[in-house]
């Protein structure tokens, strides 16, 4: 495995950026280019950076190189009967662990098992000052010093490189049966929210195209207890469903005008924008495509006390992302500024000056 | 280790203006100075370390403490935040020239929202009273350390406290939406959102666990969940420490993820036993207590096959409460387990490692050869399913020596926990204890970018300060100390 990892060379690289103030643009599989703002600087590739170091299916733990293929990581843990608890996209063939956890990314399970930041136990980086650094660990309790594998999810790579990173994972279900209710929007967005505080086993629920889809998950004996105290028409072919929308290979999201991701209360009733809505998420993150202005979706949204991100189809130079409150965005200057003292990574990706 | 307080009398001019201060921000009730109003301030649960603040603030509203934060911050006060007082690192032991700031009037639980399951309470709601709260409802606050009747959500987040159900519900950084933060320059913070995530860098996990070292928590919204419609325990008992162990990871790789699985040796199971009368075997060398939840039917096939897996482990019996009462008496022995070696021993020490679960046999071998060296008898409580191991060291204060060797045997079992891929600390935090001990888990880069860290939000280092994170120079005294396989660690520090 010693020739798949080349941190010793990303680090050199990063050093190298360093002493001639050259900012970088870290790259994995390129499957999620589109996320966020635009990329500038240097390609650094990191996809040579691969491989998983340790998989122990007792410890309910994987370790892997930022470059490992998502689907090796996957295929690794369906062998063993095992899965990534937070179900994530990949959107494209090349997709890899590091720019998996850069961008945050989880899928329709999210809600009930937790984001790709609630799966992170420790990682590697190489930090601004070219220093190759390590946090967190294999185990699931650790608190000793800050929690900066965690703040690493979701960072667009602004504040390191990452290297490898530990990860919680999950025995699959034994049983898995999604059911459909057709009703309007609102009624699925009551039903969907009314789950939350019932026992009973779910661990994905979306409204699409007229159809609450309500995903069991768990022993075949819960999952059996739980359709009969439901009710509803069981769908036939369920795991593509999940698939192509995770994907967004939905006809949904076949569309040039811009699509805007709305992250809200679940119970928040439908919101009076324009365009065409898909709920996933149990309700909480909610899909738009719309030709409306981007001001006036913002300003709507958080009218209910929810964020918007522009998603696809966006202007990349432009706000991507929710503008920050100005003490939080001090604070976000600061931290970038105590990981990347240079502005070397992702300059611009998430804000601009981060 | 105790510190006086200076007298009144002897106090300074900036000390006086400092009171003064507070004074005409609060009520006279709120600032406490006397050294016996002081006395009930001077340690948090870990009480070997003691020492008495300048001065105690008792705010009620969010504006308070930012007054109070913006005053400290303009005369240069260090401010150490405190909650129930049940933290077990001394995290919450206060400065002799610092304010102490007690979180306990924000008592208040603002809002349950069973709907969006979540809860927005004040920092000093006790958090067993979440759960009290939310079963109108049908629901519950997953987090659930063994002090969970006294200790306070705030302090929770503020040290990311575990419980015995987190392999299945996670640790308080799973459970919660939203924090409002007072920062040292007095700025009030929204970090995280009541959606399930906010924009920009992940803020609320950075601060959960952060010890009071990044700010001042004043209102926390957490996650709620579904009561489960059934829980039931299986007991299981050994008449070896290796095979409980083994015992644990056949029980997952069955694809079953207890509720709550715990492990007991046979000192812990006495002691326990002796206070707690819940039924324990006497005679077995370890226990396992495994908990599964969920619907009835689920819970029945899990125990099938939990049942099976134990027994196939070696298990010389196994055990299924009969009821609610027996399920609760099961879990008592347990959760009195510190209090019951309390009763035997004068005093002991609680450790607090996380070990990959397959180091555990030669991990416990280490722990009893020790003992043996030490003469220090030691029961160990495990958090089984997460590896995070409780050795609680039974030694006599009143004996000269006897503390130090305690804690000497106590580093060195830290030490371990890192060589095999661990941690110094699972749930209690770093604190004051184990301060030392992050010399051994990180090196000088890291602790650097700790610090970076903590000066992005307080930059005048006024918070806890001492606390959590070491300064290099104390690793590089504390590293000259303990030379590990003839290596100094921080080589590039200069030694004295």
């Amino acid at each position: 495995m010693a020739d798949l990892d080349s941190s010793a060379a990303l680090q050199q690289q990063v050093q190298d950026a360093i002493n001639t103030r050259t900012p970088l643009n870290i790259c994995g599989g390129n499957s999620k280019t589109f996320l966020g703002r635009h990329p500038e600087g240097k390609a650094l590739p990191v996809s040579a950076h691969r491989g998983i170091v340790e998989y122990d299916p007792r410890e309910l733990v994987l370790s892997a190189r930022a470059g490992t293929p998502l689907a090796e990581i996957e295929t690794a843990l369906s062998d063993a009967g095992q899965m990534l608890t937070f179900e994530p996209p990949h959107f494209g063939e090349n997709a890899t662990l590091g720019g998996t956890i850069a961008c945050g990314l989880s899928g329709p399970r999210r809600p009930y098992a937790g984001a790709a930041r609630d799966a992170v136990l420790g990682c590697k980086i190489i930090n601004g000052r070219a220093e190759l650094l390590q946090f967190g660990g294999q185990v699931m309790k650790n608190v000793a010093g800050y929690d900066v594998s965690r703040l690493m999810a979701g960072a667009y790579g602004t504040l390191g490189v990452l290297l490898e990173i530990s990860m919680k994972v999950l025995p699959r279900p034994a049983a898995s049966l999604t059911l459909i209710h057709e009703c309007p929007q609102q009624e699925a967005i009551q039903r969907m929210s009314q789950l939350l505080s019932q026992p009973v086993p779910v661990d994905a629920a979306c409204y699409h195209a007229g159809q609450c889809h309500i995903r069991l998950a768990g022993s075949e004996q819960a999952v059996k207890h739980a359709h009969e105290h439901l009710g509803g028409e069981v769908l036939e072919k369920a795991a593509p469903f999940w698939h192509t929308l995770r994907e967004q290979q939905l006809p949904f999201f076949h569309s040039d005008a811009p699509l805007y991701r709305v992250m809200v209360k679940p119970d928040s009733a439908p919101l009076p924008i324009a365009g065409s809505w898909l709920l996933d998420w149990g309700g909480a993150q909610r899909w738009l495509v719309s030709d409306e202005p981007v001001a006036k979706i913002r300003e709507r949204v958080a009218a209910v006390g929810g964020h918007v991100t522009c998603f696809r189809s966006h202007d990349s130079h432009d706000e991507v992302f929710a503008t920050l409150s100005a003490p939080l965005l001090t604070i976000h200057q600061r931290l970038k500024n105590s990981f990347d003292p240079h502005a070397i990574f992702n300059r611009g990706r998430m804000y601009p000056g981060l | 280790m105790t510190v006086a307080a200076p007298a009144i009398a002897n106090r300074t001019l900036s000390q006086e203006a400092l009171i003064n201060g507070l004074l005409a921000l609060l009520p006279g009730s709120a600032v406490l100075t006397d050294p016996e109003d002081l006395r009930p301030f001077e340690c948090d649960a870990l009480s070997v370390y003691r020492r008495l603040p300048l001065v105690v603030v008792l705010p009620e509203t969010i504006a308070q403490v930012q007054a109070i934060m913006r005053l400290c911050h303009t005369l240069r006060v260090p401010v150490v935040a405190r909650g129930a007082g049940t933290g077990l690192s001394g995290g919450a032991l206060p400065l002799a020239d610092g304010v102490l700031l007690s979180l306990a009037r924000f008592t208040r639980i603002l809002h349950i929202d069973p709907h969006n399951a979540m809860a927005t309470l004040q920092p000093g709601v006790r958090n067993l009273a979440i759960s009290e709260a939310a079963a109108a409802h049908g629901m519950y606050y997953a987090p659930d350390p063994s002090s969970q009747i006294a200790c306070s959500i705030g302090g929770n987040v503020a040290e990311n406290s575990g419980g015995v159900h987190c392999l299945k519900y996670g640790l308080t950084v799973h459970n919660i939406l939203m924090l409002k933060l007072v920062t040292m320059e007095g700025e009030l913070l929204s970090i995280g959102s009541e959606t399930l995530d906010s924009p920009g860098y992940d803020l609320l996990a950075l601060l959960t666990g952060s010890e009071g070292m990044l700010g001042i928590i004043v209102e926390v919204t957490v996650k709620l969940l579904a009561r489960p419609e059934r829980a039931q325990v299986v007991l299981a008992a050994f008449d070896d420490v290796v095979k409980a162990g083994e015992a644990v990871g056949a029980i997952i790789a069955a694809g079953i993820i207890p509720a709550g699985l715990e492990m007991m040796d046979r000192l812990a199971i006495q002691a326990a036993e002796d206070f707690a009368h819940a039924g324990y075997p006497r005679d077995a060398e370890a226990i396992l207590l495994c908990e599964l939840d969920g619907s009835n039917a689920e819970v029945s096939e899990y125990i099938m096959a939990v049942r099976r897996v134990l027994t196939q482990s070696g298990a010389t019996e196994v055990r299924t409460a009969v009821d609610e009462a027996e399920r609760q008496l099961f879990w008592k022995g347990r959760k009195s387990a510190f209090p019951a070696v309390g009763r035997i021993s004068p005093d002991y020490y609680c450790m607090d490692g996380t070990i990959p679960r397959r180091q555990l046999p030669q991990v416990l071998r280490q722990i009893s050869q020790w003992s043996q060296e030490y003469g220090l008898a030691v029961a160990n409580v495990f958090h089984a399913g997460d590896g995070n191991l409780h050795p609680l060291i039974l030694f006599d204060a009143n004996k000269p020596g006897e503390l130090a060797r305690t804690e000497e045997f106590g580093r060195r079992i830290l030490q371990l926990c890192v060589e095999v891929g661990g941690t110094i600390t699972g749930e209690h935090g770093v604190g004051m204890e184990k301060i030392d001990q992050m010399c051994s888990q990180f090196r000088s880069a890291e602790l650097s970018q700790f610090h970076a860290v903590k000066a992005a939000f307080d930059p005048a280092g006024l918070l806890n300060p001492g606390k959590a994170v070491p300064t290099l120079q104390r690793c590089a005294e504390f590293g000259a100390m303990h030379v590990h396989h003839g290596q100094l660690s921080h080589p590039e520090l200069e030694r004295y």
